[in-house]
């Protein structure tokens, strides 16, 4: 028996969850995908992003997502610092694999200590004026709290996409993600290349926790939640492929929201892990992929 | 190594010189585990049993990382998972058959094997990268796994009963403590014959150069499954006599960060190109935090190994052993 | 497939994405032949290589090793075989000393279990390349023409019936050049076959009975040295039009 009324429901909210999960992988693409800097700390920054969101909200009243944007440059820049001491530390040495990994590990961990210890284990959220009403579509409800993230989410995608289209720097993340010996040839520096790259992509994760707290209330630990889930995104949405995140995140979305309904919600963190462990596999170049 | 002269009156000497410089540690740990244990047995208290208890279970799970993420360079993040399928065997068996825990240990150790098998399976043929991301993600679905599985304690965990004293080795912590030394043991003689046979050889070549090791008939992804399912079981086998050692477990103790950081965390800190290292790694953190828990929060205690391993691997990669290689490279 | 052609292949295609690297490549390779394979940068020459010795899939075509079909066969096993290749860029193991990389193949290869006699041969080998006194060096303290002999000997510890070497003597100077062509044509005088891939044409010409011409993925030329060298094709692609 089919409940159209709830499939057609868990459909839509499938494609909202997308729209956080767009957010949240972007950044891997970038990172992981484009330059191959396997930062599997990435979902601890966008923990980081949520709390900031949190602290601002709960202490001055600044809106969540106003809060992250004004802080993504400081993540910028402080994303640039990390990349460049993971650079000098390990990648110039050709040592990335094993330490580098350790190194993102280790800075997983003490992100997620740190927050701990600041903020305790309780589940933490934020106010504002969207957190709540939503609008209606025949039997479907769409609540603003989960639209905001995906208009958020779909920008964020679009304007790295428009970044990499339009300028030298955007152009440049593209060649390198081809050929690091390439850019070289035409007189730009990989390193600085991918420096930039990096801090764009710890300050697509803060702006991610901020919509992540609009979406639900969170505590430290769940960061490590999203480790399947943005690896899987961007390995479905074969690697480089910003189009292919979009649509990676939108069937992790509804593969999830489907799991949740049917199911039950303690099973969704298994989805994205049968996810990535399927692609990887069965067709490690993705659904985009050739 | 072999210990016979070839005649090269160089090259045997060099031989002497290296068996020389694995056996005095090896008489050397026999020697401070003797002192340790007749110092437990002359306090008498659980305590110390139960201190020991964690320090021995932590070298074994550093020495088993080690045998994939030291020789072949895999890193390996799920080793809470692997452990926990450990915990959840013996569990299983606790609840069903009810065997002896010297049975159990090898039942859990198979468990563990076959999901190091099946993992590696799917993703040890990409780029090691896939394989980390992969094992970081399995930690989650097994949790995940165990959380909807009533009959194992779910969510909600499960309690185990233990004897007080068990026959011939007095109370069952002080048997608990045994059981993990002997386990401690055979897992660090298991790593050093896969460090100095074919298998750690190949492995070695491997972690330098994967293309090039194939190319000089090196079997690459058998190395590498047969390291993962050595690495694997030896978790799981650390894990099963957890649930005795607890007397509760609910995911959250079974799946610990403490266990996934810590595991990593020991072997880099210690150094990770010989069997010693992690070692090292597991005695000196394990102890350290040991005595720090008695002072501090287990949350700072964890940001403290987070900390130090992020510092090892920035500024001395090779750990403590390579920095004390270091130190008496210099002096010669 | 000829039965005098310990190593050979049949209508060998390569594709990266839309760009097709071999168009379909039939090349033999006699028992105890000196084969040069030279064509511009980009013709297909490693890709060529690469699939041979199993680093990458073919997408159509058939190779044939000593009688036995090898297409569809993991590099390693092809090793096993007797096929061996030294790399364009040198790929020492960086962690193991020099006689520890020479064992390496010598192990698995060769299939070799004695400890001690792996060690004697080890040092065998080292003394064929010329390498016998950086025994117990690492990788990282040789000079570049002693990295390609390392390659060389770690390819010849393999015990090989086949060795290709993929450009053995790029950036090395005359005598260094020299060197290597005289090692290679030891290793040919004690019965491996040896395709040679080049650039330096003198190299070429001196050490090939048949040199085989690549230009964009397909065989344009093939020959002795000197026929090749004058044929129109070979001379057009070579000087450029």
């Amino acid at each position: 028996m089919l409940n159209w009324d709830l499939l057609s429901n868990a459909l839509v909210s499938g494609v909202l969850l997308g729209g956080l999960y767009c957010a949240v992988a972007v950044g891997v693409t970038i990172a992981f995908g484009m330059l191959d800097i396997v930062n599997i700390a990435h979902p601890a920054f966008i923990m980081m992003g949520a709390f900031i969101a949190y602290f601002f909200n709960a202490n001055y009243g600044v809106d969540p997502l106003v809060a992250c944007i004004v802080a993504a440059p400081f993540a910028y820049i402080g994303g640039r610092l990390m990349y460049r001491l993971y650079y000098l530390a390990f990648e110039r040495h050709g040592e990335e694999s094993l330490q580098g990994l350790a190194f993102f590990f280790g800075l997983l961990f003490i992100i997620e200590v740190g927050l701990l210890l600041i903020f305790g284990v309780d589940y933490r959220f934020v106010e504002a004026r969207y957190i709540g009403p939503g609008i209606n579509i025949g039997f479907v409800s769409i609540p603003w709290r989960m639209l905001l993230p995906l208009i958020v989410g779909l920008l964020m995608v679009g304007g790295v996409a428009l970044f990499n289209a339009k300028t030298f720097t955007g152009r440049a993340i593209l060649a390198v993600s081809q050929d690091p010996g390439a850019l070289r040839l035409v007189g730009g520096n990989p390193v600085k290349i991918k420096e930039i790259a990096f801090g764009i992509s710890i300050a697509t994760a803060i702006i991610a926790g901020a919509l992540l707290i609009i979406i639900q209330p969170v505590e430290p630990s769940i960061g490590r939640d999203f480790i399947g889930r943005v690896f899987a995104i961007c390995v479905l949405g074969g690697m480089t492929s910003l189009p292919g995140t979009v649509i990676a995140a939108m069937l992790l979305g509804i593969a999830e929201t489907l799991t949740t309904t049917y199911l039950g919600p303690s099973w969704s963190p298994a989805i994205s892990f049968g996810i990535l462990l399927l692609t990887l596999g069965v067709r490690p170049a993705g659904i985009l992929g050739r | 190594m072999s210990l016979h002269s070839t005649g090269n009156p160089a090259i045997s000497e060099k031989r002497a010189r290296l068996s020389a410089r694995t056996i005095v540690p090896l008489v050397g740990m026999a020697i401070a585990i003797a002192i340790v244990f007749f110092g437990l047995d002359w306090v008498g208290t659980d305590y110390g049993y139960l201190a020991a208890y964690t320090v021995l279970q932590y070298v074994v799970l550093a020495t088993a990382w080690n045998i994939l993420g030291g020789y072949a360079g895999y890193v390996n993040f799920a080793s809470a998972a692997f452990f926990a399928v450990g915990v959840y065997t013996s569990v299983i068996v606790y609840k069903t058959v009810q065997l002896p825990l010297i049975a159990t240990i090898p039942l859990a150790a198979v468990a563990a094997g076959l999901l190091g098998l099946a993992v590696g399976y799917l993703t040890l043929r990409l780029r090691g990268t896939f394989f980390s991301i992969a094992t970081l993600a399995l930690s989650v679905v097994m949790n995940t796994l165990v959380v909807n599985w009533a009959f194992v304690g779910g969510s909600r965990g499960v309690y185990v009963l233990r004897p007080q004293n068990i026959d011939y080795f007095g109370p069952y912590t002080r048997y608990l403590c045994i059981v993990m030394l002997i386990m401690a043991i055979i897992s660090v003689l298991i790593a050093r014959a896969v460090e100095r046979s074919w298998l750690g050889r190949g492995l070695a070549a491997l972690k330098d150069d994967e293309i090039a090791a194939e190319c000089a008939g090196v079997p690459a992804l058998r190395l590498k499954l047969a390291a993962t399912a050595i690495s694997g079981a030896l978790m799981g086998a650390a894990g099963a006599p957890f649930p005795f050692f607890v007397t509760y477990v609910d995911p959250a103790t079974a799946f610990s960060l403490s266990i996934a950081v810590n595991t990593i965390a020991m072997p880099l800190i210690g150094g990770t190109s010989t069997w010693i290292g992690p070692v090292i790694g597991a005695v000196l953190l394990g102890s350290l935090q040991q005595i720090a828990t008695v002072t501090i929060s287990s949350a700072l205690n964890l940001l403290i190994v987070g900390v130090l391993m992020v510092i090892f691997i920035t500024l001395a990669p090779n750990g403590i052993v390579g920095l004390v290689q270091k130190i008496r490279e210099r002096r010669t | 497939m000829s039965a005098a052609s310990v190593l050979s292949s049949r209508g060998v295609v390569k594709r990266f994405g839309g760009f097709t690297a071999l168009t379909g490549i039939d090349f033999d390779l006699g028992p105890n032949e000196r084969v040069g394979l030279i064509g511009p940068n980009g013709s297909g020459k490693s890709t060529f290589v690469n699939c041979v010795t199993g680093a990458l899939p073919c997408d159509a075509g058939k190779i044939d090793f000593g009688g036995t079909d090898i297409t569809d066969m993991a590099a390693w096993r092809r090793a096993r075989l007797g096929l061996a290749r030294s790399f364009q860029i040198p790929r020492p193991f960086r962690g193991l000393t020099v006689r520890r990389n020479i064992e390496v193949p010598l192990a698995f290869a060769a299939g070799m279990s004695d400890q001690r006699e792996i060690e004697r041969q080890a040092e065998e080998v080292l003394v064929r390349v010329g390498l016998a006194a950086k025994s117990r060096k690492a990788p990282r303290s040789l000079s570049q023409v002693e990295l390609r002999k390392l390659e060389l000997g770690r390819a010849l510890a393999a015990r090989p019936k086949v060795l290709i070497a993929d450009e053995a003597m790029a950036g090395l100077s005359d005598s260094e050049v020299d060197e290597i062509l005289v090692l290679l044509m030891q290793l040919n005088d004690s019965g491996i076959a040896i395709v040679l891939i080049e650039h330096i044409m003198r190299a070429v010409v001196r050490f090939s009975q048949r040199v085989i011409v690549l230009v964009a993925g397909a065989k344009i030329a093939e020959g002795t040295p000197q026929d090749v060298m004058s044929h129109p094709e070979v001379v057009r692609a070579y000087l450029g039009q």
